[in-house]
């Protein structure tokens, strides 16, 4: 158990630190998933002004798609360097690398939407700090979800053809449930008079999805990385 | 296999012949008229969509964490039934519906896990055919994590919006409809279990050949 | 890791891999024991790197099966990678990282001990030591390839297997690779080396394996030069094909 977290942590400092020399990645994927709030708060208006009630759907649509290409840019990073190779041939357990490359992923996505809860607050008057540790919850478990099983598709699909387009085709109609919970329990808290109990249910709904899915992907990652 | 096929063959076209007569002779119902009885063909293609995707879900683990090639077949087969029988059922849905209804679509939870599923299962077979060597592996785990999402879809999707009738519709069904009912049930699931075979059989020959041509360079 | 498994031979016993209809191996059969050095050589698609993907248990055979001793890649198991070193076309290291940090995220994935302590040896092997905070991205190819090199040497290795490594290399890194394997030759490693390059490789090999279509041919163990042998057995090879029965 040590040696699973351990190689965990290393190959999530890996890379982060990876990341961190040239901040690519990070930076145009915040600056994407700002325009896509953007093209939203354009697209869907209302005499003249943005829909309000759409901030939540608008905050999760732009969190999957900031996710999906986060995911494409960091294993075509790898498939680049052919180094996930080298990651398979240590003899280390091979969950523990999908669990190192997860985390980085989250880390990721955390930056991301510490960018666009406030900017959706901001466009949308929607009320974040309302019940923010909520929000947070959600957002948590949302995004793991989301990444979890995005991880594990991004990861096979580095050797596969088509991948830039397999992903969000793969990827989209298995996390629906993920985003119609986030959706919801996110318009709960920024209702007038915030829905508690409401977000809390969904909440329930986003851990018993991950709970679910990180397992489902820890079993498949080894059997579905080896070529047999 | 080769025995049971040729009553299979003809067990399955007598039954699935049989159906429009059954279907014709059962009593009509009183507020929808003529048109209820797309419900013949739509909810036992409904129900088969849903076992084959548990078919194809079960049949890629077996291939993911057994490495059986065979099971890789059925689940290829399965896969593309439930592409099959899902079309059928999200045409004869919205028909049924426009008269019903008065909607061609509604976002309720069975409308919209059918059509997830469906979407599910067509990217199953868009991998398998676009994603190039090794994508059998990532289609498999498509089936097996859409098959796991099955009740996550239904539970969201409930919760969100509800309109379609409660699946008690099946129960309270006049008798003379009730006989007509499991009888195209039993004609879809024999038609079904026939298509299955002849696609995995179809795989099965094309596995042969790939074996004989490579034989052929020894 | 702990050094609890380890293996004096190398044994492949009819392996053959296909993928669809294309063989890329035929019933390969060779042996290698601990102490030699054995070239794989062939034309572009001969199935080399093929064969080295499975001897790193990165492929799975289509039948036949690979001995690391007694054992197995599957009941060996992950421990058997720990004894394995791949050095690989692409050369496995992180561009935006610096020598050392490559070479630490290596040894901490494997779990080696003193990881500190074997990076600075490995960067001393490499000639790297003054360039150890320098990013990969700015190493020549010849810098980069010795680096990779003792990237794959870290946690000691019993077979290192290498893919085209003298590709891009001057003279001078060509000879100081040859030294290397030398040397790891004699301290009882068993190296196989897929290679176009004959004459670099004429004083190193002690075995020759030539591949052909996924086929290995027999060499003529004759003292003339490698090029000519190996000219010779690809001559003869397709020889038997255009004269044989059609």
């Amino acid at each position: 158990m040590r040696q699973f977290l351990r190689v965990a942590w290393v190959v999530m400092r890996k890379d982060l630190t990876v990341e961190m020399r040239s901040r690519e990645i990070v930076y145009t994927t915040v600056f994407f998933a700002a325009s896509c709030v953007l093209v939203f708060a354009f697209a869907l208006v209302r005499e003249g002004r943005p829909l309000e009630d759409a901030a939540a759907g608008i905050l999760w649509i732009s969190v999957a798609f900031a996710g999906t290409l986060a995911l494409g840019r960091t294993f075509e990073r790898e498939r680049h360097t052919e180094t996930l190779r080298a990651l398979m041939l240590a003899p280390s357990d091979r969950p523990a690398i999908y669990v190192g490359k997860l985390l980085g992923i989250l880390a990721l996505m955390a930056i991301v939407e510490a960018v666009l809860v406030p900017l959706v607050g901001l466009l949308f008057h929607a009320p974040v700090l309302a019940r923010p540790l909520w929000l947070a919850a959600l957002l948590a478990a949302g995004t793991l979800g989301f990444a979890s099983v995005g991880t594990l598709f991004a990861a096979m699909l580095v050797r596969a053809r088509s991948r830039d387009v397999l992903l969000p085709v793969l990827l989209y109609p298995i996390t629906i449930p993920v985003i119609i919970a986030g959706v919801r329990g996110t318009a709960a808290l920024f209702q007038a008079t915030p829905d508690e109990p409401m977000a809390r249910f969904w909440a329930a709904l986003l851990l018993f999805f991950d709970v679910v899915f990180v397992t489902l992907s820890l079993w498949t990652f080894e059997p579905l990385m080896t070529e047999s | 296999m080769a025995r049971v096929f040729v009553p299979l063959v003809l067990a399955a076209m007598l039954l699935f012949a049989a159906a429009p007569l059954v279907v014709a002779s059962a009593p009509v119902e009183q507020t929808m008229g003529l048109v209820q009885k797309i419900f013949y063909y739509h909810v036992p293609s409904a129900m088969l969509m849903f076992v084959s995707a548990f078919v194809c879900g079960i049949s890629s683990a077996v291939f993911l964490f057994r490495r059986s090639a065979a099971a890789d077949r059925v689940a290829l087969a399965a896969g593309e039934l439930v592409v099959l029988f899902g079309a059928i059922v999200l045409v004869t849905g919205p028909l049924w519906a426009r008269k019903a209804w008065g909607v061609w679509w509604e976002w309720d939870a069975r409308l919209t896990s059918s059509l997830l599923l469906w979407m599910i299962f067509l990217a199953y077979l868009l991998v398998r055919r676009f994603g190039g060597p090794g994508s059998e592996k990532l289609a498999g785990a498509m089936a097996l994590f859409g098959m796991a999402n099955v009740p996550f879809v239904y539970v969201s999707v409930n919760y969100w919006r509800t309109l379609h009738p409660k699946t008690s519709v099946v129960m309270t069904l006049a008798p003379g409809m009730r006989a007509a009912f499991w009888f195209c049930v039993a004609a879809f699931a024999a038609m079904y279990v026939l298509l299955l075979t002849l696609r995995k059989r179809l795989e099965d020959r094309q596995a042969e050949v790939e074996q004989l041509y490579l034989a052929t360079d020894d | 890791m702990a050094v609890g498994f380890d293996f004096e031979q190398l044994v492949v016993d009819d392996v053959s891999r296909h993928f669809g209809r294309r063989r890329a191996l035929n019933r390969v059969s060779l042996t290698c024991r601990a102490g030699s050095i054995l070239g794989l050589l062939g034309p572009n698609g001969a199935g080399k790197s093929t064969l080295l993907a499975i001897l790193s248990t990165l492929l799975a055979p289509t039948s036949g099966r690979v001995r690391y001793g007694e054992y197995d890649a599957r009941s060996a198991g992950a421990q058997l990678r720990a004894r394995l070193g791949l050095l690989g076309h692409d050369l496995y290291l992180y561009p935006e990282l610096t020598a050392r940090e490559n070479l630490v995220f290596f040894a901490r994935l494997y779990g080696l001990d003193h990881p500190h302590e074997r990076v600075e040896r490995a960067l001393a092997h490499a000639s790297l030591s003054d360039r150890g905070a320098d990013q990969v991205s700015g190493f020549s190819r010849g810098m980069r390839q010795r680096l990779a090199l003792e990237r794959a040497l870290l946690h000691g290795p019993r077979l290192l297997l290498l893919d085209e490594p003298f590709t891009g290399l001057d003279d001078a890194s060509g000879h100081a690779l040859l030294a290397r394997l030398r040397g790891l030759r004699d301290e009882g490693a068993i190296i196989v080396v897929a290679t176009h390059d004959l004459d670099l490789a004429e004083g190193l090999l002690d075995e020759v394996a030539v591949l052909r279509e996924g086929r290995l041919l027999n060499v003529p163990p004759s003292p003339r030069s490698l090029r000519e042998r190996y000219r010779e057995t690809v001559a003869a090879a397709q020889a038997a094909r255009d004269g044989g029965p059609r």
